[in-house]
């Protein structure tokens, strides 16, 4: 029987260890994931602080191609690195900050901007939020006027054909 | 009583609409409009994969109708056309490629495995060629009329209906203008 337990015990030790060291195994592919190689880059350094606000302030305006919820700043992605590294390059060239964002809309689109102008694609983007709050405004006016109408009849009082039908059940009883 | 039931339904109703809507067109999001149709290639030269004494530029791109795919070793979805890019290059289409970073002996190797439909390929080490051309994810393809202007744009792998439906068509047609 004791030897039975220990038996047990050490077969789903073994079972536990192997299906940890498969665990590993299974985690082993996503570090050689696909990807372009390289060494790791130089931190980008500036020496003027206006360039370097500058640069933080467009790194947040610009969007990143590949993970299209976040900014350059935010994303870890290969290209989000290269897009930030010419924008430090660019201004430290002295280009202005409309420079740097032409030069980028030039290649990406405004999809680029996080800030998109307003034209003709962009109103329903810019105009859609204030039209829904007129929408809603003209609905409350509306129901607000409705229940006044309402409480200028007086509902509570009976109709004939109501009074009748009291008197009915009245006299009934 | 029953108006009022039925007004929030109706707008529950028009908000599944708009919601299902937005999810069968999810699928395109990731399609980031380029503003570089109907615009001439960004210059550029830049030494081939096949050869770095030898270039290949923007230059190379006029005088007929053509395709530029951007490609790299480590993009598993490269491989999935690559086969595609074989087939047509046969055809007689004329494709350059753009070896977006990529160390010259992957790409030499990847192309000797599995074939070189290119007529040739930029070595865009750094990937700086690739942020004029707007390249966001690789791979991706462009297909330049006879002015070297870009025409169209596919973003991610071609398939067999992206070939025969939209790009066969296209060459064909801007084959055809003077």
């Amino acid at each position: 029987m004791l030897s039975m337990t220990m038996k047990k015990n050490s077969t789903s030790r073994l079972l536990g260890l192997s299906s940890i060291l498969f665990f590993i195994l299974c985690l082993l592919p996503l570090h050689l994931q696909a990807g372009p190689r390289g060494q790791p880059k130089e931190p980008i350094v500036f020496e003027d602080a206006q360039i370097e606000k500058d640069y933080l302030e467009l790194s947040e305006e610009l969007r990143c191609l590949v993970c299209q919820n976040q900014n350059l700043i935010d994303s870890n992605a290969e290209l989000a690195d290269d897009l930030r590294r010419e924008v430090a390059k660019m201004l430290k060239q002295g280009k202005n900050k409309e420079q740097v964002t032409e030069f980028m809309v030039e290649r990406y689109g405004d999809f680029v901007l996080y800030d998109p102008p307003f034209k003709a694609q962009t109103w329903l983007l810019w105009g859609g939020p204030f039209v829904l709050m007129f929408f809603g405004i003209f609905v409350l006016l509306k129901k607000i006027k409705a229940d006044k109408d309402e409480k200028h009849t007086d509902s509570s009082a009976l109709s004939e054909q109501e009074k009748e039908k009291l008197q009915a059940i009245l006299k009934n009883k | 009583m029953k108006k009022q039931f039925m007004t929030p339904l109706i707008i529950f109703g028009l908000l599944v609409v708009l919601l299902v809507v937005g999810l069968m067109k999810a699928k395109y999001v990731r399609d980031v409009p380029s503003p570089l149709i109907g615009k001439a290639v960004p210059e550029f030269s830049i030494p081939t994969v096949e050869d770095q004494q030898q270039m290949f530029s923007s230059e190379d791109l006029k005088g007929q109708v053509s395709l530029v795919n951007i490609w790299a070793s480590w993009c598993v979805s490269c491989r999935a056309e690559h086969r595609l890019l074989n087939v047509i290059a046969e055809q007689g289409i004329k494709i350059y490629g753009i070896n977006y970073k990529d160390e010259l002996t992957d790409a030499r190797r990847w192309l000797n495995a599995y074939g070189n439909p290119y007529v040739k390929s930029a070595h865009d080490i750094t990937g700086r060629a690739g942020i004029d051309w707007g390249v966001y994810g690789t791979p991706e393809t462009f297909v330049i009329d006879k002015k070297g202007m870009i025409r169209y744009k596919h973003t991610g792998p071609v398939y067999q209906q992206d070939i025969s439906e939209k790009i066969l068509p296209m060459i064909k047609q801007l084959q055809a203008e003077s």
